[in-house]
């Protein structure tokens, strides 16, 4: 995944599009400093692999018994569990995005990480990249650990479902990166409360749990703009092995609000830091 | 390279903050290897003109260049080369001293193994040692500044810019800081100071701009400066505050120049006994009579008609 920010001749490529000093290249090395602090409190990582065991679990054990098998992608009956677990793998990837990119607020207001770091060769393509990195990759291993609970729970029956955990990772790095623009936005922590009135809903009408398709037209259109939607779609889509062209359309959605998102980002942090 | 050429040079900068000028048309020279010093109270531009230096600020008007670069196009290039120290200590607190350092120096692009060598010399630089993997939080104010310092230094910087490097520190740390500077200094590494301790910058800096209100108000070495603007003595009478107002024209004709202060007045004379005894003989009562040398707070007081540290 840090191969954004790995590969040499990408790096220049970003280098020549993006404005004049706001990349460098050297985001990986904010990467570190995550990946450093995490070492030391390895426990808070390992706390959220055992959260989607406990999703997954649920609707297994207990409430899978209450539903009958439902209609799938395609036509497809399945279990409410093997339905549901590829929503809930990403859902957990957008959670996890979303908190860690929160973070970014108090590192931007309070700590004066930015503006350290701002003082080095790196940009703020530099930062945006790097934090979205750290976010998406530590999205990957939740999303490895959610794919072995599918699959020990025999949820995983066709080889498509091992790119769930790529599609985990866009789905984290669109959140991250628009995340990253509200945390920017955030004037004090209490306005935390607007970010879970926008990702509660989503994860609830994001067609996580049942289909959009029970929603009238303007309703849908609503719920066809939430990301987590998008991800959803893409991840059923592999795990029952059901493809489609639309999946491209919701690759592409997930692509193009990661784009903006890190464009915002920057912008953000040059207007209130660079200033 | 010639040593006196200017390593830094800034003519008719700007900074504007929407319709606030900050910083309004100075023209400065900083030659490689000196100690250039920014002299100046509260407001008077002198972060904002370091923040545009350091290529963290983009200027509103005006020509800069930094190691002969224009910072609106080379900013990282310039970064790589200069060391920052901030007026606020930004440290990253989740991070030990060692790793303060560290990982400041991956920011630079150092591998691994350099930035494990630097910051044990760093840590000897700033006496840090024996806190080497404790956590930052903790430390002193001072300690926290000398480490900002030390991180400032681990890209081996040819300029260092220093905001304001000794304020809220005790007077010991503060020699202790003044010989670190000084160090550097020998070293060949150009330094540019903020300040508002005139005895600083007349300590550490070859050359300084007095700025007021965004402006340069004066130029030259502190004592080009004090004996521009200055006498070479002071008599300092000090009174209950509105007494001194009767003994002004007692004492007028004494010195060259008398400055009225709430608590005192100043007397600048090119021999300070000799006022003193002529004050007493009229007559003039005050509290307590001082004789100094004239400093960089005179040089300030006579080019604004007011003190700098209030
Ligand atoms: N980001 C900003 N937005 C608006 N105004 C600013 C900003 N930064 C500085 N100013 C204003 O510019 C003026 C100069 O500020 P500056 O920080 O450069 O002064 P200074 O000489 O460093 O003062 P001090 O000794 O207090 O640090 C002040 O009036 C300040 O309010
Ligand atoms: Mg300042």
């Amino acid at each position: 995944m840090l191969s954004i920010v790995d590969n040499p001749r990408r790096t220049a490529v970003l280098q020549r599009v993006l404005p004049s000093g706001s990349y460098v290249g050297l985001a990986r090395r904010l990467v570190e400093r995550s990946a450093l602090l995490y070492a030391r409190a390895w426990v808070v990582l390992l706390s959220g692999v055992f959260e989607p065991l406990f999703y997954v679990l649920a609707f297994k054990i207990g409430f899978g018994a209450l539903v009958p098998a439902v209609t799938g992608p395609g036509g497809l009956r399945l279990e409410y569990a093997a339905y549901v677990a590829p929503a809930l793998l990403v859902a957990s990837a957008m959670n996890g995005a979303v908190s860690e990119t929160m973070s970014m607020f108090y590192k931007l207001r309070f700590d004066g990480l930015y503006d350290s770091v701002l003082a080095t060769p790196l940009g703020t393509y530099d930062v945006a990249i790097g934090e979205l990195s750290w976010t998406v990759l530590r999205s990957g291993l939740y999303a490895v650990a959610f794919f072995a609970v599918m699959a020990v729970l025999g949820l995983v029956t066709t080889p498509w479902a091992l790119l769930l955990v790529p599609v985990a990772l866009v789905v984290s790095m669109a959140f991250a990166a628009v995340g990253m623009v509200c945390a920017t936005l955030l004037r004090s922590s209490a306005q935390f409360e607007y970010i879970h009135l926008l990702v509660v809903p989503m994860f609830l009408f994001s067609g996580t749990f049942y289909s959009i398709d029970v929603y009238p037209l303007p309703l849908r259109w609503v719920a066809e703009l939430s990301p987590l939607y998008h991800g959803v779609e893409l991840a059923r889509g592999f795990s029952t092995g059901v493809l489609g062209t639309a999946m491209l359309g919701h690759a592409a959605y997930l692509v193009a609000l990661t784009a903006v998102g890190l464009y915002g980002t920057s912008k953000r942090i040059g207007r209130l830091l660079l200033n | 390279m010639r040593s006196d050429e200017a390593i830094i040079s800034g003519t008719g900068l700007v900074k504007r903050f929407a319709d606030f000028e900050a910083v309004r048309g100075i023209d400065f020279q900083v030659r490689r290897g000196e100690a250039f010093g920014f002299l100046g109270p509260n407001g008077a531009g002198k972060s904002s003109t370091m923040r545009m230096v350091s290529c963290m600020s983009p200027r509103s008007g005006g020509e800069l260049r930094v190691l002969g670069m224009d910072p609106d196009r080379k900013g990282p290039a310039i970064r790589a080369r200069i060391g920052v120290v901030p007026q606020q200590d930004n440290l990253d607190l989740e991070l030990t001293v060692r790793q303060n350092l560290q990982v400041y120096g991956r920011y630079f692009g150092l591998t691994r193994k350099e930035v494990r060598a630097k910051a044990v010399e760093l840590m000897e630089f700033a006496r840090l040692t024996d806190r080497a993997d404790h956590d930052v939080q903790p430390l002193s104010g001072g300690m926290k500044r000398r480490l900002t310092i030390a991180r400032a230094l681990v890209n081996d910087p040819e300029v260092l810019l220093l905001d304001e490097p000794t304020t809220g520190l005790d007077p010991q740390a503060r020699h202790l800081l003044w010989e670190k500077l000084f160090q550097l200094k020998q070293r060949g590494v150009t330094l540019i100071i903020t300040t508002h301790y005139m005895d600083e910058a007349e300590q550490l800096c070859d050359r300084l701009v007095v700025m007021d209100g965004g402006k340069i108000v004066a130029e030259g070495s502190p004592a080009e400066l004090i004996t521009r603007y200055a006498t070479r003595e002071v008599l300092e009478l000090r009174f209950p505050p509105g007494d001194q107002h009767a003994a002004v024209d007692k004492v007028r004709d004494l010195a060259e120049r008398v400055e009225v202060l709430p608590d005192r007045l100043l007397l600048y004379t090119e021999d300070g006994d000799a006022a003193t005894t002529r004050a007493h003989d009229r007559g003039v009562r005050p509290i307590s009579t001082l004789v100094r040398r004239s400093s960089l707070e005179d040089v300030f007081l006579r080019l604004t008609g007011r003190t700098l540290v209030d």
